[in-house]
């Protein structure tokens, strides 16, 4: 545990709070918002929020530094080694690292292909990135609990002379809802800016209120169109919203399980022990469930690219 | 857990992203696969070809081979039947040869033997005449007697 005076509940609580910088309001100067015993806010604008209540005072205007840096940082990381390897690709026998890359290359493409019927050069790439970077974005929750988050806080209490109690630090940018809607934002813009090219104001408007149902009466269907823009409008936006719950959600599951073992720790040798056994147990399992939720992402993407491009209203 | 700018900053990172792998990443590594796949099938299909044309060779080779076989018997043949003839030739020869030899020996030993015969004859008529002479120079003229004397010599 990171650090012995504190309680399950604040460790916990500690493990899921994201470091933010944002715009504090004028209304929370003053306040003691961390507590009586942190120092209440003394100025309002940007500045570090030492706990998540400040966070939450700043509302909107804010950013969670840990969740860009990570995200950033994995993306560059995965961009740099493949670009790496796109350069110096060649069709002759592939080295160690092309051959790997190949292989995602590869098992992308041939995803895209199965399930996307359109002709977009756009596509395949996109599924590439979502697949490799939630990935790796995924892969931070491998990392024992306590590693990456410790080691910001004595960075920022020997550096900056922060209590390493408030630095907060979440190293798994996927548990971050902020995060995930993101990407199944950009995703969901992305459909949309397809659909009204394929199909075009009309047609777009017209598999949202035509569907499921329809009547060759004027007057019933009349009837039917707000029916069916209720429903399909929930699900238009359900699309998205899925999409990132799904992966928020698993991670955010994982993560936790994460902490409660770690929590273990704390119990004694034989407790501590057990914890260990069953940290190996689940990390094993783990690997399963972030292969498989950046895959679904990918896969998802991809489906809602298709679905984008259907011209013929055959669902 | 609050949304908050991240999720505008993360949609932005999130398309920066694709568009790099998009411009930079996905080309060149689909390039170079589709690239290899041509080569492999081309790779297959010069091995085909190449394995195709082998059946070919083995078949032309076992057929000179044949050929080759049937050349030799043949030559074979003929030599055995020019070496009987050699043989053949070789007999005759040595027969006519032999022949000729003995009727020269024969002819020769012919020659000798009139040869010693008519040495003989001289001197057994000079042996006559001389034991004649001998006996009638006791008795008769030799010159009277020469007559009979060479005439008996001519039968001899």
């Amino acid at each position: 545990m990171s650090g012995e005076s504190q309680t399950a509940g604040q460790y916990i609580q500690h493990h899921l709070t994201n470091m933010t910088y944002g715009n504090m309001p004028e209304s929370a100067v003053g306040k003691h918002l961390c507590g009586e015993e942190v120092p209440a806010v003394a100025h309002a604008g940007w500045q570090m929020a030492h706990c998540g209540a400040e966070a939450k005072a700043m509302g909107f205007m804010s950013i969670n530094v840990d969740t860009m840096f990570w995200s950033i940082f994995l993306g560059i990381l995965f961009l740099f080694l493949f670009n790496k390897v796109a350069k110096t690709a060649t069709s002759g026998v592939p080295g160690g690292m092309q051959n790997f890359v190949e292989m995602v290359v590869e098992f992308v493409d041939s995803s895209v292909k199965g399930t996307f019927n359109g002709r977009n050069p756009f596509v395949a790439p996109m599924a590439l990135t979502i697949f490799v970077w939630v990935f790796l974005i995924n892969f931070m929750d491998l990392f024992p609990v306590d590693w990456i988050p410790a080691a910001a806080g004595w960075i920022g209490h020997t550096f900056f002379g922060m209590d390493p109690h408030h630095v907060y630090f979440k190293v798994v940018p996927s548990t971050d809802p902020n995060a995930t809607f993101g990407m199944a934002l950009a995703v969901f813009m992305l459909t949309l800016y397809y659909s009204f090219k394929q199909k075009g104001l009309i047609g777009f408007a017209g598999e949202l209120t035509l569907h499921p149902f329809s009547s060759k009466n004027k007057v019933m269907q009349l009837v039917f169109i707000p029916i069916n823009f209720v429903l399909e409008f929930v699900a238009l936006l359900a699309k998205p919203l899925s999409l990132s719950l799904r992966l928020y959600g698993n991670m955010f599951a994982g993560e936790m399980i994460f902490i409660l073992i770690a929590l273990m720790y704390g119990g004694g040798w034989v407790v501590g022990a057990f914890g260990g056994f069953l940290q190996l147990g689940w990390a094993i399992f783990h690997i399963l469930i972030i292969t498989l939720q950046a895959y679904i992402f990918m896969t998802l993407t991809i489906v809602y690219m298709d679905l984008a491009y259907q011209t013929s209203e055959d669902h | 857990m609050n949304i908050n700018l991240t999720l505008i900053g993360q949609s932005i990172t999130f398309a920066v992203f694709v568009w790099f792998c998009y411009a930079y990443v996905w080309p060149p590594l689909v390039n170079a696969l589709a690239e290899r796949k041509k080569q492999i099938s081309e790779g297959l299909a010069a091995a085909e070809r190449g394995q195709h044309e082998q059946e070919l060779a083995e078949k032309r080779a076992a057929e000179h081979l044949k050929e080759a076989k049937g050349q030799a018997s043949e030559i074979i043949a003929q030599a055995q039947k020019r070496a009987s003839e050699i043989v053949d030739e070789a007999k005759e020869d040595a027969r006519s040869e032999a022949e000729r030899i003995k009727v020269g020996a024969n002819a020769e030993i012919e020659q000798e033997i009139n040869r010693a015969r008519e040495h003989l004859r001289q001197q057994v008529a000079v042996l006559a005449v001389a034991g004649a002479e001998k006996i009638l120079r006791k008795e008769v003229n030799a010159e009277a007697h020469a007559s009979a004397l060479s005439a008996l010599a001519e039968q001899l």
